[in-house]
């Protein structure tokens, strides 16, 4: 049963993935210009490196076998030059794609600590003092729009009070070679000789952009978690638990907390998907040399193979977020039929 | 009943959550951004440089990020007095006849051992040949690499101008020119007359990477070249081995930061240790910041009001001067360059070493002009076009503003005034042609020597290559800068300038309006970074408390 559920999964996986490839493979065609130089990224290329790019790239075929050879040439990492910096896509993304998850982890990371235990207090006491002002709370955090929230924090916590820069990752002083590109474990694989004054800065680059992330995602979630614990703790078996005479915790901790849980995290999971289109804008604002930033200046400068990979790049990494929830959700409860998981 | 064990366990985990919340809390706050033990400066420049070969370019970005930092020349300007000192040159003889120059070169200077470079001698005559002989001789096997042009050399004839340089021997060149000109020197000691590493061009070559030379450089300077990511930072070591002093920060970093806000924004949270080009708008707010310190001289530059002298009126000198004295320079100096800038005397400023600090101004005399008007027959009511440049520049933030000021002064003597614009290259094109009346623009200058004023103004040649503004071609006042050039002597030579000066006063083909000033701002900790008039800015004798 449950490696059909797995292999079912992992066809839509596929299945995703081939429409987007597709789809890139298509704005090759779709974007102005020579669909060569878009595809390579090479401009100005003498006549036979032409010809024999065309060839290479199967441009003298049908669509069909350009589409094969494109396929070939993104599973080997083959992405084309940016029209920018004339360097591999592949590394380029490599780079930054990183600093993205990074920054989304974490702010995912933060908003689940702060944005579930609220949401299991406010669910908890609904319709009471502590719920409606947690309520209101996370309307606010909900409203407001993360690059305005950015500028504030930049204006209160940088520029008034000095307390965190801010602009990239890491103070440029530590000379931290590229090994993941995930600060911290870069920090601690390098041989650097002032690795927790290094880790520091990482540190304090890295809270006001998390910070700005995490309000608006922590209200989500919040408001996710509330709902689902109010519907359980109003269900039959926990009035039954009650009846059995279990006491408070062991009914919140046996029946509450688990049911409350599964079926949300699929939502979590989709949450990553909001996270990171709204980290692509909170790096803008504190220059974070992640893929939003770097997909913003491909789209300034028209560098239409930078805008194709990095658009295949980042949807990849959503699509595989959201299957990859999905499926540990069915782990944690293969009961869960696709009747009650359309109620959420 | 269960509610309020609920509530018990409400309790519990607002406890939790506080002091998880406190914890972290307490481990940002104790170490504020500055104790690290990592030292450098961090430099907030304002954009990528195309390469890191100032000869190949005269644009400041790229020689900010490489001239002074990477490179030295065989000789530098000082930056206070403007004069020329020795660098890499000890000491020069030049020939009665001021053809030949010859160089006595440093002995045991090293060039930068990188990870892309070992460097297996010191540096010598081969240096300096292959340095000047890349961008003289056309046929040299590194002229065509990275393009082959090179502008501030061939904008100035330099190219023309020197006939040969010969290896006298290993610490002794001898460069010939085709004619005397005192400008030689200065134009060796500008940014643009870099060193580069002829051992390190040989490797290159022999591993077919010529290329690799002006992206991957090799010099003498204060910093050896580590990394460059563009849109991102370079990055700068020190280079231990410096000839000159020991004193220059372990790291440099330029911080590539286009906005002008954002840069002054990293700098007021210490990100960046000093920015390049604070915007107009924004000294007042580095004034009042206590942490801040904000330089600013006159730099090498004049905003000037040309009249086109081959038309009626502007042909007659009494006109252009009762035109001149129509206008309040101090007024429009306030208005449109907030302060920012000085009256300008003549064409040079006053960090030039031919600056002349007694030359009469023409002052603001309303009175007067509209008697001398008169006088010329010109009546109430006449009507002159003011070309404003549509951009803006150091030297003249606000073109269109100040035309219009001038436009209510000229009101006052009875001249109407039309303010024309155009696109800045159709500007450009139809003022070369001399379509214009009068026009408000300015120069900036490369290098310290005046030469680099008279001669592209006014001079009749220059009306050719479209810098002379005012059309104006007068004999005497070439002969006198042409002279002024036979004289390698500053004190022959600036009798010269001030006889073309008196000339320019009386003729007045332009009315010289402001020097503006250059600014630089930096943290106060940062002490040693001294404003260069004469071009790039140097890091080498940056120190930071």
């Amino acid at each position: 049963m449950m490696l059909i559920q797995i292999i079912r999964k992992f066809n839509l996986l596929i299945l995703t993935l081939f429409v987007l490839s597709i789809l890139s493979f298509s704005l090759v065609y779709l974007f102005p210009g020579d669909p060569l130089v878009n595809l390579t990224g090479l401009k100005d290329v003498s006549p036979e490196t032409r010809q024999y790019l065309l060839e290479l790239h199967g441009f003298d075929g049908s669509y069909i076998y350009q589409y094969w050879l494109y396929l070939n040439n993104l599973v080997e990492g083959q992405w084309g030059l940016s029209f920018s910096s004339d360097k591999p896509l592949w590394e380029e993304i490599s780079q930054t794609l990183p600093a993205s998850m990074e920054l989304s982890a974490y702010a995912l990371l933060l908003s689940l600590i702060i944005g579930v235990p609220a949401g299991f207090l406010a669910g908890f006491q609904h319709y009471k003092q502590s719920d409606y002002s947690l309520l209101a709370a996370s309307v606010i955090g909900y409203s407001m729009p993360v690059f305005w929230l950015s500028l504030i924090m930049i204006l209160v916590f940088s520029l008034q009070l000095g307390w965190f820069p801010l602009s990239g990752r890491i103070s440029l002083l530590f000379d931290i070679p590229h090994q993941t590109g995930f600060t911290f474990i870069d920090i601690f694989l390098s041989d650097f000789e002032f690795k927790d004054a290094a880790a520091m800065s990482a540190l304090q680059h890295l809270i006001l952009p998390t910070l700005s992330l995490t309000i608006v995602t922590a209200s989500i979630i919040f408001r996710i978690t509330r709902r689902s614990v109010i519907d359980v703790m109003a269900s039959q078996y926990i009035l039954t638990a009650y009846t059995r005479g279990l006491s408070s915790l062991q009914v919140v901790f046996r029946h509450g907390v688990r049911n409350a849980l599964i079926p949300i995290i699929p939502i979590f999971g989709m949450q990553f998907a909001v996270l990171l289109t709204n980290a692509m804008i909170v790096e803008v604002i504190f220059s974070w040399p992640g893929i939003g930033n770097w997909l913003i200046q491909a789209i300034y400068q028209r560098d239409y193979p930078a805008i194709r990979a990095g658009m295949l790049a980042v949807s990849t990494i959503v699509i595989i977020v959201t299957v990859c929830t999905d499926l540990f959700a069915k782990l944690l409860n293969p009961a869960l039929t696709g009747e009650r998981r359309a109620q959420i | 009943m269960h509610f309020k064990n609920a509530n018990q366990l409400v309790r519990t985990i607002i406890a939790g959550c506080s002091a998880v919340a406190a914890l972290a809390l307490s481990g940002c706050f104790d170490t504020t951004l500055e104790s690290s033990p990592v030292t450098g400066v961090i430099y907030c420049s304002e954009g990528n440089p195309t390469s890191f070969n100032p000869q190949l370019d005269t644009s400041s970005t790229t020689s900010d990020a490489s001239s002074h930092q990477i490179y030295d020349r065989l000789l530098n300007f000082d930056p206070q007095s403007g004069k020329i000192v020795p660098a890499l040159a000890s000491s020069w003889l030049i020939s009665n006849d001021g053809l030949t120059y010859t160089f006595q070169l440093r002995r045991g200077v090293k060039f930068h051992n990188t990870e892309y470079f070992a460097p297996s001698r010191t540096f010598n005559a081969d240096d300096v040949i292959f340095s000047i002989e890349r961008w003289r001789d056309k046929i040299h096997p590194f002229h065509y690499v990275s393009g082959g042009s090179y502008p501030f050399f061939t904008s100035i004839g330099l190219d023309d101008l020197i006939s040969k340089v010969n290896r006298i021997n290993g610490y002794r060149v001898e460069i010939t020119l085709s004619r005397p000109d005192s400008s030689f020197l200065a134009n060796l000691a500008t940014d643009f007359a870099v060193i580069l590493s002829a051992e390190y061009a040989q490797k290159l070559t022999q591993s077919k990477m010529k290329d690799r030379i002006d992206n991957y450089p090799i010099g003498t300077g204060p910093f050896k070249f580590k990394e460059y990511k563009k849109d991102h930072y370079i990055r700068y070591q020190k280079h231990q081995d410096y000839w000159l002093h020991d004193k220059a920060p372990q790291k440099l970093i330029f911080d590539i930061t286009t906005t002008s806000s954002l840069r002054l924004a990293k700098l007021m949270t210490g990100e960046c240790d000093a920015i390049a080009f604070p915007a107009h708008s924004e000294l007042d707010t580095i004034r009042e910041r206590e942490d801040l310190t904000l330089d600013g001289r006159p730099g090498l530059n004049v905003g000037f009001w040309a009249f086109n002298t081959s038309k009626y009126p502007f042909d007659n000198p009494k006109v252009r001067r009762a035109l001149a004295m129509a206008i309040d320079k101090n007024t429009l100096l306030e208005a449109v360059y907030y302060g920012s800038a000085v009256s300008a005397k003549s064409l040079l400023p006053e960090s030039s070493w031919a600056y002349q600090s007694d030359t009469t101004e023409t002052n603001y005399n309303p009175v007067l002009a509209r008697k001398l008007l008169r006088e010329s027959g010109i009546d109430e009511g006449f009507t002159i076009n003011i070309w404003a440049m549509p951009v803006e520049r150091a030297y003249n933030p606000n073109a269109r503003k100040m035309a219009e000021l001038m436009q209510n002064y000229l009101i006052q003597v009875g001249i109407q005034v039309n303010i024309v614009s155009y696109e800045w290259t159709t500007f450009r094109e139809k003022l070369k042609e001399g379509l214009h009346d009068s026009v408000l623009i300015g120069w900036s200058a490369d290098n310290g020597d005046p030469d680099n004023f008279y001669r592209p103004l006014l001079s009749c040649s220059a009306i050719e290559s479209g810098t002379n503004r005012a059309m104006w071609c007068s004999q005497e006042y070439d002969s006198l800068i042409n002279q002024a050039l036979q004289y390698s002597e500053i004190e022959q030579r600036i009798e010269y300038y001030k006889l073309a000066n008196k000339l320019i006063a009386e003729q007045m083909p332009l009315v010289p309006l402001a020097h503006a000033y250059r600014y630089r701002a930096h943290r106060r900790d940062l002490s040693g970074l001294v404003i260069n008039p004469f071009g790039a800015i140097r890091f080498g004798d940056v120190e930071k408390q």
